[in-house]
């Protein structure tokens, strides 16, 4: 056949080999696409700054709990940060925590610490078919994830309400060590561990899989993904399983740094955690975003408040101000986004 | 030849969305080595019968055999494991993906992908881009290469070549040429005849949802096929209602509808300007991606530009928004319909809503006057309305008679027209050509950008060709011919060549 190798055609994107291209031009590349990558680092390290300048006594112990504070808020992230890339949306992320949460409080007051993982591993099952459950109901009667969920995490609030009525329960204190001692300094506290090994062993392995992929491929473009092959359904009714499990290690995450079992403390982490999405730089349109983004992002929502308490801000004030730094920094995802789409 | 030897056959397939019936009794026959040409007008149950052939969806009835054997894919990975393999009307690929990924999400071999590329003429192409941040016609060369890549023993082409410039097309075809030589069989739809006339051995016609008959020569019978796809009295109808184009000069000192005056708009648009008259139809021909885009754009208030004016019978226009346009009687019928049109809503409202859009139109909607002006608009496009619930049922053709039955209902002065018969079927685009020639009749100017270099000759009365994002060439209608639209087009400088 005869076919000219030439390529001079006007419309023919012209660019070195992936192989040939420079350091600099991928990092520029990675930026452009994902500036959320490079601007959560800032953001975090801006907040932890401020907080250092207002309070400058910051000691191992102010670091132990704004991890402590973080750990929930950032499994929650994590939660709703799979579902979000696939498309979707999970407003039973806290309901599901609180279950979780209450679940292990009830049930592991007086275990033994062996009992209590055992335990753990239970819980973590029951999150994820939790998950699983909102999966089916929105891949098999096709109603919006927003309506399925919104109504799904009415039933796992009551659920929540009906094991444990009120605060309370416990477990054994080398479980709660888990997430609130420390692990060789004094500096780095096991919250913080916690956080970067689950999220990463979760994470870090789907992300680089073919189901990573059908997830921001069904996120993207569902009917170009359905056209390349891959298989809508079960790759949404994953993305709900996810999100189950990472509920569930935040509602465990929840029992070991309050010590008890509360029905009601998971609900404010559904908002929240979106918010953390949407600060870390994930589309709610589905398909763009990663998981970094949204965990660092809990950390700088968790902040946020620790530093105004320590200036002396009245706390409801203090709310407007938040909210006010959600508005600005997602507003400012808005524009790098706008810049990017004009070129 | 017997039927165990077909390579694909659907028999009497039928299927139906609600109450309108895409597919009564489709029927096709393809046979190893041959390219098939599948012809209709819009809404005949082409692009239905691709999908249900390749399980984008499943048949009310009848029966898909794949080399004699009856088969029913439940998705496109199961066709395309069983060799079958289409490359639909739009791009399947994944905007928020890289081209490897892409490829990858299907299970296509990059290095297989890569060496498809080169022989379609694309052999730079970076792999680690985003799909969203290629040219469109770089993506349909992707979809091809990636279905090329899986070798399949049936390659369905859906529309491959609407909207691609000259010299891609010419790719494809050499490409397709190539794989009967392999011995497989390629289904090929398109709204071109030349196309299908020079590149198709056979060719089945679908009217209606039925197969209407097969042409055992596709070359020398394109009357036979209009014929078929028409029915016998459309085809009458159509022959023998020639357009109408009113001859009278135009008077020198008359004042222009539309005046564009130095446009520049960065990066494709340099220096473009001309006058457009009432009554006249001005054609702009263009290879792809010389400004004629972001040229439409500006003048339809949707694209802020760096310099030059747009005016409008002798008043400078203030380009804000796409009302300040509507506003001074300049209006836009895009070549994508969805993005003039409200998918989800019934005709009349898509018709009657330009009309709310001014302020002093606030209030309560006279429901009467509004009936009796869409009514009559859509019976004078003669559209279809089994559908009226919900625009996005409607065919490509019907919907955007309805966009041009929206400014027809609301009244106007100058029309542009992008592109408007992209992807339509001769029978509509007759009509919708009749109708610009009749609304210039009546005084309206008409700006009209086709991608189709025949159509320059068919409808207007005066031609500019654009090429680098300016005015290269300025000709009345009787030298507006193909070669000469052609030559323009590619830049003065380019060497001659032929038109074929």
């Amino acid at each position: 056949m005869t076919t000219s190798t030439e390529g001079k055609s006007s419309v023919t994107p012209v660019a070195g080999t992936a192989s040939k291209m420079r350091l600099l031009t991928r990092l520029r590349r990675s930026l452009w696409r994902s500036p959320a990558l490079f601007f959560m680092p800032a953001l975090l390290f801006v907040s932890l700054a401020t907080t250092v300048g207002v309070h400058p006594q910051f000691s191992d112990f102010d670091l132990q709990s704004l991890a402590m504070g973080a750990l929930p808020l950032a499994f929650a992230a994590a939660a709703q940060t799979v579902v979000v890339i696939s498309g979707g949306i999970d407003l039973s992320v806290g309901s599901a925590m609180a279950v979780a949460n209450v679940l292990a409080a009830s049930t592991m007051e007086k275990a033994s610490f062996g009992q209590s993982l055992l335990l753990a591993v239970a819980v973590l099952i029951i999150g994820a078919a939790i998950g699983a459950l909102n999966g089916l109901i929105v891949v098999l009667s096709r109603i919006p994830d927003v309506v399925a969920t919104l109504t799904s995490g009415f039933i796992w609030g009551g659920v929540a309400l009906v094991i444990l009525e009120k605060p309370g329960g416990g477990a054994p204190q080398e479980f709660l060590n888990l997430g609130t001692g420390t692990l060789f300094t004094s500096w780095l506290p096991n919250a913080l561990v916690l956080v970067v090994t689950a999220v990463g062993a979760i994470w870090i392995p789907l992300s680089r899989s073919r189901l990573g992929l059908q997830l921001y491929a069904v996120g993207s473009d569902r009917i170009a993904a359905f056209r390349s092959g891959v298989k809508i359904n079960r790759t949404r009714f994953a993305a709900y399983i996810f999100s189950g499990l990472f509920s569930a290690v935040g509602g465990l995450g929840l029992t070991m740094t309050t010590g008890i079992g509360a029905p009601l403390a998971g609900v404010y982490y559904t908002l929240s955690g979106l918010a953390a999405v949407v600060v870390g730089g994930v589309s709610l349109a589905g398909g763009r975003g990663g998981m970094l983004g949204p965990v660092m992002a809990a950390f700088v929502l968790t902040l946020i408040p620790t530093d105004l308490i320590f200036l002396n801000i009245d706390p409801n004030f203090g709310q407007v101000i938040q909210g006010t730094l959600i508005v600005t920094i997602v507003m400012i995802g808005g524009f790098v986004d706008m810049a990017r789409n004009r070129k | 030849m017997n039927e165990a030897a077909l390579l694909l056959e659907a028999r009497n397939v039928a299927k139906r969305f609600d109450s309108v019936v895409a597919l009564k009794a489709a029927s096709l026959q393809v046979r190893p080595g041959e390219v098939h040409g599948l012809m209709g007008s819009n809404g005949a149950g082409k692009s239905t019968l691709v999908k249900i052939i390749t399980g984008v969806f499943p048949a009310d009835g009848g029966q898909i055999f794949v080399k004699g054997v009856a088969r029913s894919f439940r998705s496109p990975a199961e066709a395309r494991s069983a060799g079958i393999v289409s490359v639909y009307q739009d791009p399947a690929l994944v905007p928020d993906l890289t081209v490897t990924e892409n490829m990858r999400l299907a299970s296509a071999s990059v290095d297989a992908v890569r060496k498809w590329l080169a022989e379609l003429g694309v052999v730079r192409l970076d792999f680690s881009l985003l799909v969203r941040d290629l040219p469109y016609p770089t993506l349909r060369l992707i979809d091809l290469a990636r279905a090329l890549a899986s070798e399949p023993a049936v390659l369905l082409l859906d529309e491959i070549t609407a909207a691609l410039p000259a010299d891609l097309s010419e790719r494809i075809y050499a490409m397709v040429k190539h794989w009967r030589e392999r011995g497989s069989a390629v289904i090929f739809i398109s709204h071109r005849m030349a196309e299908v006339s020079a590149l198709c051995d056979r060719a089945t016609v679908l009217r209606d949802g039925v197969m209407v008959g097969v042409t055992e020569r596709a070359h020398g019978s394109e009357e036979r096929i209009v014929a078929l796809m028409l029915g016998a009295e459309t085809a009458r109808a159509v022959a023998s209602a020639p357009l109408t184009r009113s001859s009278r000069p135009k008077p020198s000192g008359a004042q222009a509808a539309l005046e564009v005056r130095g446009l520049r708009c960065s990066p494709l648009v340099n220096d473009i300007s001309f006058k457009l008259y009432p009554g006249e139809v001005l054609g702009i021909a263009a290879l792809e991606g010389q400004g004629q885009d972001q040229l439409f754009d500006c003048v339809a208030g949707s694209r802020r530009y760096d310099e030059g004016a747009i005016f409008a019978y002798g008043k400078e226009l203030r380009l804000r928004h796409p009302a300040d346009a509507i506003a001074a009687g300049v209006v836009l019928v895009p070549a994508n319909r969805l993005l003039a049109l409200l998918q989800q809503r019934p005709i009349p409202e898509n018709i009657a809503l330009p009309a709310f859009g001014r302020i002093r139109n606030w209030g309560p909607i006279r429901t009467g006057a509004e009936r009796t002006r869409v009514e009559s608009a859509i019976t004078r496009l003669q559209i279809d309305t089994r559908a009226g619930s919900e625009l996005r049922r409607l065919s490509g053709g019907n919907q955007q008679k309805v966009v041009i039955a929206r400014w027809l209902a609301s009244g106007f002065k100058t029309l542009l027209c992008f592109d408007p018969t992209r992807g339509i079927d001769i029978g509509t685009k007759r009509q919708i050509y009749g109708l610009i020639r009749e609304l210039a009749a009546a005084g309206t100017a008409v700006l009209l950008f086709t991608s189709e270099l025949p159509e320059v000759a068919l409808a207007c009365d005066r031609a500019i060709v654009l090429f680098g994002g300016r005015v290269v060439a300025e000709m009345p209608v009787s030298e507006a011919d193909e070669a000469t639209l052609l030559r323009s087009a590619h830049g003065l400088a380019a060497p001659p060549q032929s038109a074929s």
